[in-house]
């Protein structure tokens, strides 16, 4: 029994990963539709980024982080700006094919780079610190400083699209491109602006997934995958609903590996796909 | 006065031309069991599933506006329908092709009550997830090998000339096959139909066009497509993994055949799947790099030739060698 608990415990501090991951998928699309198939990728990148940074500065993970976020800010800011802005249309195929595209100049990049094997960035005594909660549950110090980030990650998303005159542009831009333009809005720069700041979560993520475990170049499709299904899962254009999405699929694949190490993955899937067919709106779409 | 004062023209001399053409060349390629490398005939067999693939994201993508980067979820069926019959039921592998392609239609009708609940890109992802938990499943059922796959060995007695030459002939009977059914499609009133869809869902459907049959046909065309490539390519290729049958290399790669071919044209994957053979013969030794081109390329054609190679060239000349639209020509009243 309580050999279960720990496996929730587990579940929902994996699933809190998952859930940073979908952070800068949820606001790119809640802010211009757009479905940024490179996302995934995007996060390894930055993990190898991140370690890169930290072995030529001689940096922590947080200074290498600190380094790190700017960088993926004016990147994020750059893209949107040159490439992404002339590819939102009503169509989503322009915008899926170049994104797509980018996907894979990405993931053989960083293979030509860094060769295939998997790599992790190094947090020294932080790796193995834990905390016993109960007797037979014991979490790491990591996992929970990246529950920590994702919670406080929903709680800042949260606020900036209720109380900020940043987060009103988003919603307004969202809402009605048209509209917003009209009252002195420039969407070009909302777009780029809401890229830039997913870009900053994208770094976070890249980060700690680099920290817990490893990176390697072909890592993005699943972490993409993970990331959507945490989306769909929590109900679009709610930041709480993306959280409880990803703990949701981290506590499904904890039970699958549990059950048996080759259908944990696919149990997530699975879930994803039950809660399409049941909840198709999610479990929390945004309420008006 | 004639009774009619207009007349609606569904060709031309260069369609007609077109069409002449491509019918002696099938006949003649008919004949390359003969005289042809069984090299020349592997790799003609390997581009042929890429088109006709290609040609069925085409359908989907181009024509029907649903962006799948989950269709390699039917190639993977058709492969394994076409192993598990040949090596468990005793059929004969040639002949458990099309029904390949029938279960990988079968299970696309089930499928689309999911995936249909998705729009654009989500949709997109979604039929990727598909794809992922149809791999995953193959790779635990150790019947079929697992994760590290299974070979055909249904093909054990027949001689190599034999399986060789059927192959090939089966390949180039499907290429044509397809061609002429997605060409036939989008002439009838149903590719008329679902033209209309793709630029105005609300105003096709006042018009009278049921939106969501439209859709599910399209979509289980595609997947009949798809499990015809899938069940060809392992009959050629004589082994089968998961991580093989259902990657997303496939999808990948026909995006960009399709796109620098040129989308929403039936001449497009055609010219596509030419470049994409020669880009692959002359840099494939280049691997990474190789790979990181055609993503570029891709991206590059997207956003600043987004009708592609056949688009630039029908749009400067006018041509159109497999013509769907309809022309009204006004005739003058005497």
């Amino acid at each position: 029994m309580i050999g279960w608990l720990d496996t929730v415990v587990q579940g929902v501090l994996l699933g809190s990963l998952y859930a940073l991951f979908a952070m800068g998928l949820a606001l790119v699309f809640g802010v211009m539709r757009l479905t940024n198939v490179a996302h995934g990728d995007l996060v390894v990148l930055a993990g190898f980024a991140a370690i890169a940074l930290a072995a030529q500065l001689g940096l922590g993970p947080l200074g290498a982080f600190a380094c790190l976020a700017p960088l993926a800010a004016a990147a994020g800011y750059a893209l949107q700006r040159c490439v992404l802005n002339d590819t939102l249309r009503k169509d989503p195929l322009p915008s899926l094919v170049v994104t797509f595209g980018l996907s894979i100049v990405i993931q053989n990049g960083l293979q030509e780079v860094f060769s295939a094997d998997p790599r992790s960035l190094s947090s020294g005594a932080l790796a193995t610190a834990s905390v016993r909660l109960l007797e037979g549950v014991t979490v790491g110090v990591l996992p929970l400083a990246t529950f920590c980030a994702a919670l406080l990650a929903a709680i800042a998303l949260q606020a900036l699209f209720a109380r900020t005159a940043a987060g009103r542009a988003f919603r307004a831009t969202s809402d009605d491109r048209e509209i917003a333009e009209l009252m002195g809005l420039d969407a070009r720069v909302v777009y780029a602006s809401a890229t830039a700041l997913a870009f900053v979560l994208i770094a976070g993520a890249g980060v700690l997934q680099a920290m817990r475990t490893t990176v390697a170049p072909a890592d993005g499709p699943g972490l993409l995958i993970y990331a959507f299904e945490a989306v769909v899962i929590g109900g679009l254009g709610s930041f709480w609903g993306t959280f409880v999405g990803g703990i949701l699929l981290g506590v499904t694949q904890a039970i699958g590996f549990r059950l048996d190490p080759g259908w944990g993955i696919w149990l997530g899937h699975v879930v994803f796909l039950a809660v399409l067919l049941v909840r198709p709106q999610g479990l929390f779409p945004r309420m008006r | 006065m004639s009774a009619r004062a207009f007349s609606v023209l569904r060709g031309s001399a260069a369609s007609r031309t077109a069409g002449i053409v491509a019918l002696i060349a099938l006949a003649f390629l008919c004949t390359a069991p003969w005289w042809a490398e069984s090299g020349w005939m592997r790799e003609f067999n390997e581009m042929a599933c890429y088109l006709i693939f290609a040609m069925m994201w085409n359908l989907l993508a181009g024509y029907g506006g649903m962006v799948s980067i989950g269709q390699q979820a039917y190639l993977g069926l058709g492969g394994y329908t076409l192993v598990a019959l040949g090596n468990f039921a005793g059929m004969n592998p040639f002949l458990a092709v099309p029904v390949g392609a029938v279960a990988a239609m079968a299970a696309a009708y089930p499928i689309s009550r999911i995936a249909f609940r998705l729009q654009g890109g989500h949709f997109a992802i979604g039929t990727w997830v598909i794809a992922e938990v149809l791999r995953l499943t193959m790779a635990n059922i150790s019947a079929i090998g697992g994760g590290s796959g299974t070979s055909l060995i249904a093909l054990r007695g027949i001689e190599r000339a034999t399986r060789e030459s059927v192959t090939f002939w089966l390949c180039l009977a499907s290429v044509a096959a397809s061609v002429a059914l997605v060409h036939g499609f989008l002439r009838s009133r149903q590719g008329l139909a679902l033209l209309a869809i793709r630029d105005s869902e609300v105003a096709s459907e006042s018009q009278g066009v049921d939106v969501a049959q439209t859709k599910l046909w399209v979509y289980l065309v595609a997947a009949f497509g798809c499990g015809l490539a899938g069940a060809l390519y392992y009959l050629g290729n004589l082994r089968i993994s998961p991580d093989s049958a259902f990657s997303v290399n496939w999808t990948a790669f026909s995006i960009f055949i399709v796109m620098v071919g040129g989308i929403a044209t039936i001449e497009g994957p055609i010219i596509g799947v030419i470049v994409f053979y020669l880009l692959n013969r002359l840099f494939s030794d280049y691997g990474t790099w190789y790979l990181v081109g055609l993503g570029l390329l891709a991206i590059v054609v997207t956003t600043r030739f987004p009708k592609g190679l056949w688009g630039v060239v029908s749009g400067r000349f006018g041509l159109h060698l497999f013509p769907v639209q309809r022309r009204l020509t006004l005739r003058r009243r005497d």
